[in-house]
């Protein structure tokens, strides 16, 4: 596999839709996924897809019951960074709106950690550029996890999964 | 003995970052630097910061994963580091 960078494999950004619209939330309250999916629809009848994902927190991490986790961050470039990562997956596919929100401080199993949402005319377009943001922000956002296991507390090592996850985008329609 | 005139009428301020495993192993989340003349890019800084021995060397050790950004933006070793500039050192990302 040849180097590629970015700029070789991404399309020039083609502005699909004028009217887009972004939001990224970093906060430490939980959301309401239903509100925030009515939310995002409100008065757009141009929408006719819309995909999810929720990350929620496990119980377990490497054959250790977790009991709680600290999520920390770097504000001002998180969120510039998720914006960036939004702006990718428009260039690319037919996106009306996108919505990311991540929690960050304690959390606790079964706590949910982070939403991405994305509106589009149709299915496909939604679900893979909904895929593709959260690849991206999970090896580019900078978020840092913390997890408390029995007696000690670790922070998460990055998983190559998680960079190969991201990486087959570049190959992908 | 005394730093060239030049070194001291010109003093290249920089922020330094550190967070989640550095900054507690560094013990620091932010510092202000005077960036020597020689330093220009990312990994001319790090190695100054790994001069400084004991953690530093350990934590920041060219094996060791780590990260930069350059004012909020994902940074390489080759990166230019300037006057007025927020860098940050941090490990891979765990977020999601």
């Amino acid at each position: 596999m040849r180097g590629m960078t970015d700029e070789e494999v991404d399309p020039q950004p083609t502005i699909h839709n004028p009217l887009f619209r972004m939001t990224v939330r970093i906060q430490t309250a939980d959301f309401d996924v239903s509100a925030e999916i009515t939310a995002l629809r409100r008065n757009n009848p141009k929408i006719g897809a819309i995909a999810s994902f929720i990350g929620v927190v496990r119980d377990v991490s490497e054959d250790k019951a977790v009991s709680d986790m600290t999520l920390e961050h770097y504000p001002g470039m998180t969120e510039k960074a998720i914006e960036e990562i939004i702006g990718r997956a428009r260039s690319r596919w037919n996106v009306l709106n996108a919505l990311v929100i991540h929690r960050v401080g304690q959390l606790k199993p079964m706590d949910q950690i982070v939403l991405v949402v994305v509106a589009g005319t149709h299915r496909g377009d939604a679900f893979a550029a909904c895929e593709f943001i959260m690849d991206y922000l999970k090896t580019r956002a900078p978020f840092w996890k913390k997890e408390q296991a029995g007696t000690g507390a670790r922070w998460v090592e990055a998983r190559e999964t998680d960079d190969i996850a991201a990486e087959r985008w570049r190959f992908k329609g | 003995m005394t730093p060239p005139l030049s070194r001291c009428i010109i003093n290249h301020m920089i922020t330094v970052l550190y967070f989640a495993r550095l900054r507690e192993e560094l013990g620091r989340s932010s510092e202000t630097i005077a960036l020597p003349a020689a330093v220009r890019d990312v990994a001319g800084l790090r190695a100054l910061l790994v001069a400084r021995g004991g953690e530093w060397e350990q934590e920041l050790a060219l094996t060791r994963p780590v990260r930069a950004a350059v004012n909020q933006a994902m940074a390489q070793g080759d990166t230019q580091v300037a006057d007025g500039d927020e860098i940050a050192f941090f490990p891979p990302v765990t977020g999601g």
